[in-house]
């Protein structure tokens, strides 16, 4: 167990700089997720941490000891591959035991560890088989189980459940949340899947293009996204942004986001955006869960307005809306009951209290 | 009659688009089983002919008789040729050669393989390029400069290699090596990476991923590159023939020949049976060792 610091770490590959200065700390048994799309450097930064890529500048620390110059296999990690990367001439348990055999543990204490994690996995009828009897995810757990015999200070988990099918994913997702629960060693997990991350993490660092765009708890990124990045990264369906500039209309701050179409801010909103310049371009962020339909009861800090819809996908316990506004297509959320039909109008509602103002230039929430 | 099944020849016929491919499948299959039967026939007459001329005496060979029919089958040329010391000089030489030059190849050329494929080093892209071109200049341009510097070899250190059996161990590697280091090369290419990054944070050393993890999972390439270090240590002619004279050193191929033939008399009944004896090792071991050779071992690494 240990806590792991990067401090100003840079990567470059002849003159692609694929890793752009990065500083992040973790903390002894936490478990912290990177995410973001491919080629943004988390996979980069994972494999430094591991040892596998030379780091070209800054420090990587595990336990408070500079790891720079260690090779892997002295940094007491352990890695879980997204091919799994299982050793194809051995068994189960000889592909969980090889590291203990390699460091000449004894025989009963590798035997017990095995048990001990076989256990853990629900893969003790398979210790015996070769690895091309298994299934994908009976190899994920193998994979896990060569991780968790070593006792290592660090997990460090590449994509590991990118080759499974969505319902393997989402019980390996849990799985995988068991394991760090009961063990609790500290871990490192690569994702481009932003749900993993979410429901994974203790910790969420999102990048983008070789920069850390924000850390965070999941709830803190999803309702305090810092960037336009995360604001559109993190959520599914994504949040929409809208094109608007505030006016000063009878003393009170307005949000315009169409000729037709303006509604007063509420006066939180209106008291923390009152800096923010009159002609300045903006986008309004508002997550889909935030366009409803409207209810019969107005209520402070909700709009009203009418819209024509393009699109309808039911989903069961909502219905998914797609309409337009000045050329952008905008995603709301509708009780399935809401009447809401394809070419249909429909009166929806914003709720301005969680609203986003971004400056379209920077891309920063304000 | 309950049970004759019924046509109705007005229903309409089946799927037109996949009896069309199923059409053109039974052409390909025709076509490849003819060429497949001409290839046979070509490559299968000249060790069927050597066959028939091996069961055959002297005197039948010299006779006008069916060429392609034994009248008088004997074994007399195969238990002359396997009772004679010569014959079986040539063939202890031949396998004393292949055994150490097989053993020396693939000692070279596994490890030199996995350094050129895995442990990226300055200059190794270009090394393993260089080792493919080390290849493909021909032997034929090579048997003079060699032969002199074996002789200027023996000048300056008295150890005399020309036309001693050993020297054949000398120079086939340098036929062999080059190319099972590049089938090599290929072999662990197809490794995924990450399987050695395991073993390495597993704690393997170099030696270590290569012994316990490269070998075993490559062992398909291995034999396959084995099998050509044996062929070309069995087969080769020209070196032999020039780097070696004297009977007791000679090895199957050139031996058969210069012994054999004697003058302008062709001994036709032994020289196709030493001929057919000389190629049954090589046989034997592609028998054997076909199904390792096309076993895909790597199946459950990774997703697959």
């Amino acid at each position: 167990m240990a806590d792991v610091t990067l401090r100003k770490v840079i990567k470059r590959y002849d003159e692609v700089e694929a890793v752009r200065g990065i500083d992040l700390d973790i903390a002894d048994h936490e478990f912290v997720v990177l995410v973001g799309p491919s080629g943004c450097g988390k996979s980069t930064t994972l494999r430094m941490i591991a040892g596998l890529e030379d780091i070209t500048d800054g420090d990587i620390m595990i336990g408070g000891d500079v790891v720079n110059d260690v090779p892997p296999k002295d940094r007491d990690i352990a890695m879980v591959f997204q091919n799994y990367a299982l050793y194809p001439h051995m068994t189960v348990a000889e592909n969980m035991s090889f590291g203990l055999r390699l460091k000449r543990y004894p025989k009963a204490e590798i035997k017990t560890r095995i048990d001990e994690a076989a256990r853990m996995l629900d893969i003790v009828e398979l210790v015996d088989r070769k690895p091309k009897q298994l299934s994908g995810g009976q190899r994920q757990r193998v994979a896990m189980g060569r991780a968790i015999v070593r006792n290592p200070k660090v997990f460090l988990f590449d994509e590991p459940l990118s080759n499974l099918d969505a319902k393997l994913r989402v019980q390996m997702r849990i799985e995988i949340k068991k394991v760090h629960q009961k063990v609790r060693t500290t871990t490192v997990y690569v994702t481009h899947d932003q749900v993993e991350a979410m429901t994974l993490a203790d910790r969420v660092v999102v990048m983008n293009h070789g920069r850390i765009e924000q850390i965070g708890t999941p709830n803190d990124l999803y309702h305090n996204p810092a960037t336009r990045f995360v604001a559109g990264f993190i959520g599914s369906p994504a949040m929409n942004f809208m094109p608007c500039r505030l006016e000063d209309v009878a003393g009170k701050l307005n949000i315009r986001l169409t000729d037709r179409i303006a509604f007063p801010l509420p006066p939180g909103r209106a008291a923390r955006y009152q800096g923010v310049g009159r002609n300045e371009k903006l986008l309004l962020g508002l997550r889909p869960e935030h366009i409803t339909e409207a209810k019969a009861h107005p209520e402070p800090g909700v709009e009203a307005f009418d819209a024509v819809l393009d699109v309808t996908e039911p989903m069961g316990m909502e219905t998914l809306i797609y309409f337009t506004l000045e050329g952008a297509q905008i995603c709301g959320r509708v009780n399935p009951n809401a009447g809401a039909r394809a070419g249909g109008p429909l009166r929806l509602a914003v709720d301005l209290n969680n609203m986003h103002l971004l400056n379209e230039v920077t891309g920063v929430v304000i | 009659m309950a049970s004759t099944v019924m046509i109705d020849k007005a229903a309409p016929t089946r799927n037109p688009a996949y009896g069309s491919m199923s059409r053109d499948r039974a052409w390909a299959l025709k076509w490849s089983y003819f060429f497949l039967t001409l290839f046979a026939i070509f490559s299968l007459v000249p060790p069927l002919y050597m066959l028939i001329t091996s069961l055959k005496s002297s005197a039948e060979i010299s006779a006008a008789t069916n060429p392609w029919w034994v009248f008088h089958p004997t074994l007399s040329n195969y238990v002359g040729l396997l009772t004679s010391n010569q014959f079986l000089t040539f063939f202890r030489n031949s396998v004393l050669v292949s055994i150490f030059v097989v053993t020396i190849t693939m000692l070279i050329s596994v490890p030199a393989a996995f350094a050129l494929s895995r442990m990226r080093f300055w200059g190794s892209a270009t090394l393993a390029t260089g080792v493919f071109l080390t290849y493909l200049i021909p032997d034929t341009l090579l048997f003079l400069p060699l032969f002199k510097m074996f002789a200027v070899f023996g000048d300056w250190t008295g150890i005399q290699l020309i036309n001693r059996w050993y020297v054949l161990v000398v120079v086939y590697p340098t036929l062999t090596v080059p190319f099972c280091t590049w089938i090599m090369i290929g072999y662990f290419a197809s490794i995924p990476k990450e399987l050695d990054e395991a073993a390495i944070i597993d704690g393997a050393s170099w030696l270590q991923t290569l012994t316990r993890i490269f070998i075993p999972v490559a062992l398909p390439g291995i034999i396959a590159a084995t099998i050509f270090a044996f062929t070309v240590s069995w087969a080769q002619f020209l070196y032999p023939l020039v780097f070696t004279t004297s009977t007791d050193q000679l090895v199957l191929p050139v031996g058969i020949i210069t012994s054999l033939v004697k003058g302008d008399v062709f001994n036709w009944g032994q020289i196709m049976t030493g001929a057919l004896l000389g190629a049954a090792p090589p046989l034997i071991i592609y028998a054997f060792l076909m199904d390792y050779y096309i076993a895909g071992l790597t199946a459950g690494a990774t997703k697959g």
